[in-house]
């Protein structure tokens, strides 16, 4: 008998706080996640009491016993965080919390992820201590500490061994900032982006100009998932999760840049499990929503996702492939995590069940798979793809 | 002299022991590895056991202080108060091809605008803190010819 969670787990439920820039929520961050979690219920049609199993990623502060009590919720069976990993659990809570619903360990369980950078300390900035030591002993001190310097690395080694352009990163950035205009949610709604605006703005650590970096993001998101047998009781079109996996190559984690396998996005390893379960390959993949840390990532996570060959970079990524509706392959449809809003990527999943749903702010046509590959760079890393009824 | 402007977190041994030998070594001008008594594995970073036979008899061992960049970056946004003023800065990750490909990261010492090739030799250069509390060593690389 094969193990697998394919086509076993519904999403049913969507809900997002309004997002802001960092430091400028009115809400504390755990009244974020309890919007989220109740919008995410409304949106279902179920009450948050009904909640039976919370999964998050990145060390969320948001504890589920505390969500449980706050929403009155009358037999929290599940309790879960995916270790490490940053944005790169997002999918890998999806899996989590997939896998309990399979086994019946849980019967309705809410995927969340709450930030609020003003209440608590930003992503981008280095540590403030006097002294440093483990792993960090070996980087900080020659001024390698923040997520951009610890990828611009990997990403110059790539393009290097693959002859990428500059113009490659920039489309990338040009397509999220294309798909934020249409979407009044987005953060950089009514900032439109265009070549020239991007060539001149700042170098953040070379090849990342300030436009192939993420936002910084205040807000919560939230995604409800039940048994796929349910999957009809609820209001909206139902969409099935038919892979979510994750992980990470030899020595990944390697600390002081030694992973042997370096030039990566970290999904060599992942991406062969995720198509497997799912029964499909990146040729029935309609539109993806790819995490953006920064720029260089995606171009990594797209390759070894199986979309386009490393030494194609230079033809596959021009701004009207990435674009929908009708790009080769429309990606980051919300804006993404450049312009919509850095939610740590669980929005990304949100938008990709919205495609599924025709509810996107940039709709691909008839969306039957649709795929998320979170976090990429880090360890452990994880993708999702989710379905229409049709592909179960 | 110091590559960076003064103010960084500055390293400091592990407090569980793991990496002492090195910051020893280091401050006495010497470049070591981890190296694998029982096996012959080369190392960075340090561990407790060694990752291809998971033998506890783990040493640190000194190798010649050359190396290759594997990759490079030049930063330009300061990220700590201490950079505000630096400017842009090179940082390498330098590669030993003959010890299991171990890397280490440092600065590359020069021009922070110089062109950066990959492949390039580079050798060590150590930067010693000795008037710091507590004091202090770190390893910078510099092209050779």
């Amino acid at each position: 008998m094969t193990r697998t969670i394919r086509g076993k787990v519904a999403v049913v439920g969507l809900g997002e706080t309004q997002y802001y820039k960092r430091g400028q929520s009115p809400d504390a961050e755990f009244k974020l996640a309890l919007k989220a979690i109740i919008s995410a219920c409304k949106d279902a049609g179920i009450s948050p009491k009904k909640v039976d199993g919370f999964a998050s990623f990145s060390n969320d502060r948001s504890d589920p016993s505390r969500l449980a009590a706050a929403l009155g919720c009358d037999d929290l069976r599940f309790s879960n965080m995916q270790w490490g990993g940053g944005g790169g659990g997002g999918s890998g809570a999806i899996a989590n919390a997939s896998a309990a619903i399979a086994t019946g360990m849980a019967e309705c369980v809410i995927v969340f992820r709450a930030l609020a950078q003003g209440q608590f300390g930003r992503f981008g900035q280095g540590p403030r201590s006097n002294t440093t030591s483990g792993a960090g002993a070996f980087t900080v001190p020659y001024g390698l500490m923040s997520p951009a310097q610890s990828f611009a690395m990997k990403v110059n080694r790539f393009m290097h061994d693959h002859g990428v352009k500059q113009e490659a990163l920039r489309a990338i950035s040009l397509a999220s900032y294309h798909h934020a205009q249409n979407n009044p949610r987005a953060v950089m709604h009514g900032r439109p982006l265009d070549e020239d605006k991007y060539d001149a703005s700042r170098w953040i650590v070379e090849p990342f100009h300030l436009f192939d970096c993420c936002l910084e993001n205040d807000g919560a998101a939230a995604m409800l998932l039940v048994p796929a047998e349910r999957a009809k009781d609820f209001p909206h079109k139902p969409t099935y999760i038919l892979s979510a996996v994750s992980g990470s190559h030899y020595r990944a984690g390697a600390s002081a840049h030694n992973t042997p396998d370096y030039a990566t996005s970290t999904f060599k390893t992942t991406v062969p499990r995720l198509y497997d379960m799912a029964k499909l390959g990146p040729n029935d993949v309609q539109v993806a929503q790819v995490y953006e840390n920064f720029t260089g990532g995606v171009l990594m996570s797209i390759v070894e996702h199986g979309f386009c060959e490393p030494d194609g970079c230079n033809e596959f990524f021009i701004k009207e492939n990435l674009i929908a509706p009708s790009g080769k392959l429309p990606t980051n449809t919300s804006g993404g995590n450049l312009a919509e809003c850095y939610m740590h990527g669980l929005g990304l999943n949100i938008e990709a069940v919205r495609q599924l749903r025709g509810e996107s702010t940039n709709q691909v046509q008839d969306v039957d798979v649709s795929l998320v590959a979170s976090g990429p760079m880090v360890t452990p890393v994880s993708s999702s793809i989710f379905g229409s009824e049709a592909t179960l | 002299m110091s590559y960076l402007n003064p103010g960084l977190p500055v390293p400091v041994p592990a407090p569980d022991g793991l990496d002492a030998p090195y910051w020893e070594a280091v401050a006495n001008d010497v470049l070591v590895l981890q190296y694998c008594e029982d096996c012959g594995t080369y190392q960075w970073g340090p561990e407790w056991v060694c990752h291809n036979c998971n033998s506890e008899n783990v040493t640190f061992k000194a190798v010649s202080p050359k190396g290759k960049i594997y990759s490079y970056e030049r930063v330009w946004h300061p990220v700590h108060p201490a950079l505000n003023e630096q400017g842009p800065y090179l940082i390498v990750l330098v590669e030993f091809p003959e010890h299991n490909h171990a890397r280490m990261v440092g600065n590359l010492i020069g021009d922070p605008e110089q062109e950066v090739i990959i492949g390039s030799e580079v050798q060590a250069v150590f930067e010693h803190h000795k008037d710091h509390d507590p004091e202090y060593t770190l390893v910078n690389w510099e092209v050779i010819g």
